[in-house]
């Protein structure tokens, strides 16, 4: 029987494979995806060998910036990124937890100088998994649970 | 070893030979009066928050070695009322001065504040982060007073969770092969965070909420207040002020070359008729503090290198 995708395929874009299922509208949220005029398409719950359920966004017409996939990395640190061209792969990224965070998460601590004047925030990160932080002002350390994307 | 323009902002910066280094100095400091080692040199004191004994120490740090000092004790009548950044203020503030002190109410603004500024900072606290020169006026006197920083057993009592001069001194401390010793009642136990540092770099240490339980172990005994400022909740604290008040009926249960220190201001966590006895170094403890400010002062302004 032939197989049959649940989504189509797309010419040019991007596609995150490999989400957790629970994790897929978080990926597409952080997205900037506001005026991409191309099909987005977010499936969630695909069965998988590796995952046994997975989760899939693939967009039509966009690259994602470095912080971008740093962020995906920080909710999904399995996912791969695709990058298509012409119906094919042209390259594969796994995406990788970067030793220094800049910019997109927040302190998790009221009384820190960064939530308090506009600067961009910088985390260093003391573990990948489970997640482990420190942040580069005030030097508190914060857990998984504790993290939140700005 | 250079300081020459460095920012002193965290203890977590410095190496152990870094620390040796300025402690070296300040002993230097402490035999050599130096009154013209730092004649053209202006120091900025930024204090957004009040400060008694280390916005004193550094003015008279800086003006013992001839320098010059200008600044402000309370934010209330500075620029920052009218809605002016941190970020501003010390871009302003370092086109005035040779190097800037700032005590700052949120953590981490003094590493913003070296970002903004390519004066050397120094940190006199920010907030319940850091006070490194503190600590380094911490390890100056116990240095002083025991000959040596290796292998101590050292107590700290008091307010473990809030306090960040015992998590400062914990942190160089480790440098030295210790036994800690954390006395407090279980609310206001060292942070978890650092006993897991301890346990990382195999460091010995025991908390208990009962001074007797240890005190004839210790070499050090690290006494802290328990800060009002510092609680959101002010039934929190009346259930914890007053929970240890050291006197002389704590002599009989000590070494004999045990000695007492506090970073000041004590409350009522020691009692006066402690002060006279050969096991309080406190207010030592509190001169040292210029030996390390004006060690601090000439290397970083690179008077001395």
């Amino acid at each position: 029987m032939k197989k049959e995708l649940s989504i189509s395929a797309i010419k040019d874009g991007t596609v995150i494979d490999h989400i957790p299922s629970n994790a897929t509208l978080k990926v597409a949220d952080i997205l900037d995806l506001k005026g991409i005029r191309g099909i987005i398409s977010i499936a969630t719950n695909l069965t998988s060998k590796t995952m046994g359920k997975k989760g899939l966004v693939k967009i039509s017409g966009k690259d994602l910036t470095k912080e971008e996939v740093d962020k995906i990395a920080l909710i999904a640190p399995n996912a791969t990124v695709n990058i298509i061209n012409n119906y094919n792969v042209k390259k594969k990224i796994k995406v990788t937890i970067p030793l220094v965070i800049n910019k997109i998460i927040k302190c998790s601590n009221p009384n820190c100088i960064i939530n308090n004047e506009e600067i961009s925030t910088k985390f260093y990160v003391l573990n990948k998994d489970p997640l482990k932080v420190k942040c580069h002002y005030c030097e508190r350390n914060m857990d998984k649970e504790d993290i939140s994307l700005l | 070893m250079n300081f020459e323009n460095r920012d002193i902002i965290s203890i977590h910066d410095f190496s152990k030979q870094e620390l040796l280094y300025i402690l070296k100095i300040s002993k230097l400091m402490e035999k050599n009066p130096n009154p013209n080692l730092l004649n053209n040199k202006i120091l900025a004191t930024l204090f957004f928050e009040p400060s008694t004994r280390t916005r004193l120490s550094f003015l008279s740090a800086m003006e013992q070695l001839g320098g010059k000092v200008m600044g402000f004790a309370t934010a209330g009548m500075t620029s920052i009322k009218k809605g002016e950044t941190l970020w501003d203020t010390i871009k302003m503030a370092q086109a005035y001065a040779d190097a800037i002190v700032i005590r700052h109410p949120l953590e981490g603004s003094a590493r913003l504040a070296a970002e903004a500024s390519s004066k050397p900072i120094i940190n006199a606290g920010d907030g319940a982060n850091q006070h490194p020169t503190q600590t380094l006026l911490d390890l100056y006197t116990i240095q002083k007073v025991k000959g040596k920083l290796d292998n101590l057993h050292i107590g700290m009592l008091g307010d473990l969770k809030y306090g960040r001069t015992v998590h400062s001194l914990t942190t160089a401390l480790s440098h030295f092969n210790p036994k800690f010793y954390f006395i407090a009642p279980q609310a206001l136990q060292m942070p978890q965070t650092y006993l897991d540092e301890l346990k990382e770099k195999k460091i010995k240490f025991f908390t208990t909420a009962n001074l007797m339980k240890v005190s004839k172990k210790l070499d050090i005994l690290y006494v802290t207040r328990i800060q009002k400022e510092r609680f959101a909740d002010p039934v929190e604290y009346e259930k914890y002020k007053g929970v240890y008040k050291l006197d002389t009926k704590l002599l009989p249960h000590i070494k004999k070359d045990l000695k007492i220190m506090h970073p000041l201001p004590r409350v009522d966590e020691i009692d006066k008729s402690l002060d006279d006895t050969q096991h309080a170094v406190y207010f030592e403890q509190a001169a040292n503090g210029i030996h390390v400010r004006k060690a601090l002062l000439s290397l970083v302004l690179g008077r001395i290198k």
